[in-house]
């Protein structure tokens, strides 16, 4: 198990930047659509708060990714 | 001591606890309970859709400054104590909640209202922020060990108990007074009511005394000196604070809004359901499952915490599709055949002058009953244009108020019942897993964020979130159900392979 832990930490670490550039290119095109009259109404503050809000979240998944690749969650304190 | 005393003790002080928590809670829903009528006020009227987007924006941005509100009073707790600090945030969440039922309309002051708004919703989620960690680390720190998530589970029925109290009070109001008043200054009324409530809980807080354990360690001078930097920039504890947040509470919190706030809103706006019929789905949901909370808290006491809440998150996945797809099914009324239908009331003809174009609007609606009992209303629209030249546009049918047959009516019951069911199974125990997790002097700093951030980013943001991506192009009904689900999956594969299934030792000390 501790294998595994320490492995999905690198996936942890990857997902954190990957999860926001995807939330940047939806926004960029969402809110591009709401510009050429598509989308059915304009989300660019929306999208502004969204972005705002799960960069650090993001931030701080990678932070998680790397303690689990350093063999943190290896032993828990309560363990 | 005697047991017995003890026992008096603590129930007295899980009900002092309680009772202000599930007001704050009251307090925080009335605002989404009444979203798509406050959309109307504070925005102009022609803003359509955008008007109950940006009203559930300002009703998201509550739950965004939580964490924030966990930092600020959560510091503060872990500086001078619980008991002072949750009094002030409850002053905080009463003041402002009453403020909010002053605000004028925006035919009044404009745009200001919105703002005045905005701020005083920042206001409640910084309160509210403060508040949770506070009551259930005060009550934890009073229970056993053995004990904590039964003692603790009736601080979590709180937040459903508020939205329970929230939603009664606006039917109850809405239905003495009847709809238009309602919707034009009587939705006012459950925040104004607030003051009064806050105002018993203060009277009831003062009496308490501070919690035992932060007593002992203010008395031995072993108080945090910087809550924040020991909670934050110490990695033992702030990895905990991490593995809480993306292995439990994250799941928790989408688990939490998707069952009791999404699913309401989902009936509302997307089904059409009535506006009392979703409201009293969601009562009856909520009152079969409440005792659920104590439940699960408890046995957590026997079986560990893990796998009752990740199990909640998995059923949540499985089913959550499956059940959003009957909802749409079952009031679908464009395929009602013409045996099934008992009256058709005479059709009201409206025509609606276009703005500056001399086109006018004209709708024809209808109310059709039929014979299971169920009703609705049938809206047909065209455009007819001033230049005669051009062909009238027929709009698409549109159906609304749906009043649901009785059979329909349990059905959807026991569907809530179930999502809220899932919410007991992953709230109930977690105030106790939380609290085990870090230590007495900077606990109520380190449980308050990840709890926070897990319910109210996550969690909060879910009618927000799946409403957007359910208004993308392309995108179905059940289009926004993919954050939830994603969100619950996530937590779900963390929770099982990096959380221990703690049992709590009988003989524990605590830390």
């Amino acid at each position: 198990m501790n294998a595994l832990k320490k492995a999905l930490g690198l996936f942890w670490i990857i997902l954190g930047p990957v999860s926001i550039i995807f939330m940047f290119m939806q926004a960029i095109e969402k809110v591009g659509l709401a510009a050429e009259g598509v989308a059915k109404t304009n989300t660019a503050l929306q999208w502004g708060i969204i972005l705002f809000i799960f960069i650090p979240i993001s931030a701080g998944l990678v932070i998680f990714g790397y303690y689990a690749m350093k063999g943190e969650y290896d032993k828990l304190p309560e363990d | 001591m005697s047991a017995e005393p003890q026992k008096n003790s603590i129930f007295k002080v899980i009900g002092a606890s309680s009772l202000g928590t599930l007001i704050e809670w009251y307090d925080f829903y009335i605002f989404g309970s009444l979203a798509s009528i406050i959309g109307t006020q504070l925005f102009p009227a022609d803003a359509g859709a955008s008007a109950l987007i940006n009203t559930l924006a300002i009703f998201a941005a509550g739950f965004i400054v939580r964490p924030f509100g966990a930092l600020v009073f959560g510091r503060l707790g872990d500086l001078i104590g619980r008991k002072h600090t949750f009094l002030l945030t409850l002053v905080l969440m009463g003041g402002s909640t009453f403020l909010i039922g002053l605000i004028p309309s925006y035919s009044s002051i404009g745009y200001a209202a919105p703002i005045l708004v905005l701020i005083l919703r920042l206001v409640q989620g910084l309160a509210l922020g403060g508040e949770y960690g506070g009551a259930a680390t005060y009550v934890a720190e009073h229970a056993p060990a053995n004990k904590r998530g039964f003692f603790t589970s009736w601080i979590q029925t709180t937040a459903t108990g508020g939205l329970f109290l929230s939603l009664g009070i606006i039917v109850l109001t809405k239905n003495m007074m009847g709809a238009e008043a309602f919707a034009d200054w009587g939705w006012r009324i459950p925040f104004l009511l607030s003051i009064l409530l806050v105002g018993v809980s203060i009277y009831i807080r003062m009496k308490m005394h501070e919690s035992p354990m932060f007593t002992k360690l203010k008395s031995e001078g072993n108080v945090s000196k910087n809550p924040l930097k020991e909670s934050f920039r110490n990695k033992t504890n702030f990895k905990m604070v991490l593995l809480a947040l993306f292995g439990a509470t994250m799941g928790q919190g989408v688990i939490w809004y998707t069952g009791q706030f999404y699913a309401q809103s989902f009936l509302e706006n997307t089904c059409k359901v009535d506006f009392n019929d979703s409201r009293y789905i969601l009562l009856w949901g909520i009152v079969f499952a409440t005792p659920f909370f104590v439940i699960f808290g408890s046995w957590s006491d026997k079986v560990g915490r893990k796998w009752i809440m990740l199990t909640g998150m998995l059923l949540g996945i499985i089913f959550y599709r499956p059940i959003y797809q009957i909802f749409l099914d079952d009031t679908d009324v464009s395929k009602i055949e013409q045996k099934d239908i008992k009256e058709v009331s005479n059709p009201v003809v409206k025509r609606t002058a276009i703005e500056n174009t001399g086109d006018s609007l004209i709708t024809t609606t209808s109310t059709i009953s039929l014979l299971n009992g169920a009703s609705f209303t049938k809206i047909q629209s065209h455009t007819k244009f001033a230049d005669l030249s051009k062909a009238e546009v027929v709009s698409p049918d549109t159906y609304h108020d749906k009043k649901l047959s009785t059979g329909i009516f349990w059905k959807f019951v026991a569907l809530i019942f179930f999502q809220i069911l899932l919410v007991t199974m992953v709230y109930g125990p977690i105030a106790a897993f939380l609290v085990e997790l870090f230590p007495t002097k900077i606990r109520y700093t380190s449980m308050s964020l990840p709890y926070h951030v897990g319910n109210g980013v996550f969690g909060g943001l879910v009618p927000f979130i799946a409403t957007l991506i359910a208004s993308f192009s392309g995108s179905t009904p059940l289009s926004g159900l993919w954050y939830p689900i994603g969100i619950a999956t996530l937590s779900f594969i963390i929770g099982a392979i990096y959380l221990s299934n703690k049992k709590p030792d009988h003989g524990e000390a605590d830390h």
